[in-house]
């Protein structure tokens, strides 16, 4: 089973929902923090790294020598990533989307690719926990590849959390689509209800289940749950603002390592999943 | 013109109701929402008399299926994988690169202009504003968050208004790149929290890497006052001006359920007051 947990509203409890939820469950777990722009997960598993590699997207390079100057490449171009100025051939690679087309398309075969960075992806484990996250590289503008690839190590005999990143574009979707269910952290705010129903919006599209989680669900209105009702979404969990909580999260540690009674809380909320899904 | 964008990398650190906040002090200025992909800005503003205008994003291709013979060749084509099997282009997926348009033997393919959001220039009670909506599950965020920005600094300058206030939105990737570039400072909301302080870093080396200088400060600051002194010397020791702190201050909800600024609401709180000290550091910083 994949669980994706998602906000819309950024700073809603998404990381706190995903590690709690993985640290509470025995069986094997696998987590992985797809908000590679920035995945702050391992602040609260303190995971032990064993592998890190780079990941790249190809990117053209032409051989000046073989290049006739047709023109061909910038015309199939959509992102302006490559022109024909003068007697050479200027490309800019972090304005291309990897689709290949410039290659296809040159009649003198002068094209061939090499590869942009896009970040690294790191995989370890903490104690039974498998724990795999990416980072984009600063001044990387496109995330959703990564993504994707930190997605490729999901193992199929596990139960695979994923933190996905904040907002409804395409990064989010890459984080939510395929999975078997999605968890929306809110909060109980006009900002926190405005941004859910942008996110419910964009798993309606998914058609995949969903449900919520309220967090500090005791400041703000009751306009989310009134929501909730009316869209017939589950609220699932509620956790109240508590300066305990909040300062907890702010040294790095984990919730249910602190307050033990909350990994019966997470426990039960998994369990509320597992119900839906089956 | 001056402009001032407000970021944070990690979401939920108070950027909107800084900016709102920001906006009951600022004279002579363009409002812009640059949180295209969830705004919120416009929750507190309350904007009216809007202009609408579409937002034509990219192409999207769609197949034919009387013209498609079934080749298979967009299909190896794709690097996607957004076609399927029965010869369906899956619209979440396509990238809109036109590989398969270009290529298709049968010209079966048609690759259409997407409306994939919306973008208003409206008049609120403190000075006109500019904000988008893209559509859910869109993609050029930053394509959109560019032309919104374009659209506050002509309308700056057809107005004669001296100061762009921009509501960025969290990340470090493709909308927060369009959000800073070319801007004359960004400023950086932060909490003390070690996912605060590891996301403020990392937006950090982005303003960095786009020559912005970055402005940083502190909300909620007496939730962690070691890890407040903390940020405080990672920016002294990165040369980014550390613009000072905000308490934990339950009015900031309060006044967002009831539409307002915390300064409409209750301009003598403590929260209240440090906003007011900020705002008079950047105004100093600025020279606006």
């Amino acid at each position: 089973m994949i669980i994706s947990i998602a906000s819309g509203k950024g700073g809603t409890g998404k990381t706190t929902v995903a590690t709690n939820l993985a640290l509470s469950i025995d069986t094997d777990v696998q987590l992985l923090d797809c908000d590679v722009e920035e995945p702050n997960a391992h602040l609260f598993i303190h995971p032990i790294f064993e592998k890190i590699e780079t990941i790249t997207t190809p990117v053209p390079v032409v051989d000046e020598e073989k290049c006739n100057l047709c023109k061909k490449c910038s015309e199939i171009c959509q992102f302006k990533a490559i022109m024909v100025i003068g007697e050479t051939v200027l490309t800019f690679h972090e304005l291309c989307h990897s689709c290949g087309g410039c290659m296809e398309v040159c009649p003198e075969g002068a094209i061939t690719e090499t590869g942009r960075e896009l970040g690294i992806i790191e995989r370890g484990h903490r104690n039974g926990l498998e724990f795999i996250h990416g980072r984009l590289r600063v001044g990387e503008a496109m995330s959703p590849p990564l993504i994707k690839k930190v997605r490729s190590f999901t193992r199929p005999d596990r139960l695979t959390i994923i933190d996905a990143p904040p907002g409804t574009s395409c990064p989010v979707i890459a984080a939510m689509k395929d999975v078997d269910f999605i968890l929306l952290v809110t909060e109980p705010t006009p900002f926190g209800l405005n941004d859910l129903k942008l996110a419910v919006g964009a798993v309606n599209i998914l058609k995949i289940p969903c449900g919520l989680v309220i967090n500090r669900s005791d400041i703000g209105d009751e306009n989310v749950k009134e929501y909730a009702t009316k869209e017939d979404l589950p609220v699932l969990m509620e956790i109240p603002f508590d300066r305990q909580i909040a300062e907890t999260y702010s040294r790095g540690e984990a919730l249910v390592e602190v307050m033990s009674e909350w990994k019966e809380k997470f426990l039960e909320l998994y369990h509320r999943i597992e119900e839906i899904v089956r | 013109m001056k402009e001032l964008v407000v970021i944070s990398g990690k979401g939920g650190t108070g950027k909107t109701s800084i900016v709102a906040a920001f906006a009951a002090l600022a004279k002579n200025k363009v409002l812009c929402d640059a949180d295209v992909d969830a705004a919120d800005l416009h929750l507190i503003m309350d904007p009216k008399d809007s202009q609408h205008h579409d937002f034509q994003g990219g192409n999207r291709a769609i197949i034919d299926h009387d013209k498609c013979t079934e080749c298979g060749l967009c299909i190896d084509l794709c690097r996607w994988d957004a076609i399927n099997d029965h010869f369906e282009i899956d619209s979440i997926e396509c990238e809109g690169c036109g590989v398969c348009v270009y290529f298709c033997p049968e010209e079966a393919i048609d690759f259409p202009i997407k409306t994939c959001g919306e973008w208003f220039i409206s008049d609120t009670r403190f000075g006109p504003m500019v904000h988008a909506r893209l559509g859910v599950a869109e993609a050029n965020s930053g394509k959109l968050v560019t032309l919104v920005r374009q659209e506050a600094k002509n309308l700056s300058e057809e107005k004669g208004l001296d100061l762009i206030l921009t509501d960025g939105p969290p990340g470090i990737g493709c909308p927060v790149i369009a959000s800073i570039g070319g801007a004359n400072a960004v400023l950086i909301v932060t909490e003390p929290t070690v996912s605060g302080e590891h996301d403020m870093d990392r937006v950090a080396q982005l303003a960095a890497h786009f020559r912005v200088p970055a402005l940083v400060c502190v909300n909620k600051f007496d939730l962690n006052p070691d890890k407040t002194r903390d940020i405080e010397k990672y920016t002294r020791e990165k040369n980014l001006t550390f613009l000072g702190q905000i308490p934990f201050d339950p009015i900031f909800t309060w006044a967002m359920v009831q539409g307002k600024t915390i300064v409409e609401f209750d301009s003598h709180s403590e929260g209240c007051k440090a906003v007011y000290e900020l705002w008079g550091n950047i105004s100093q910083i600025l020279k606006i």
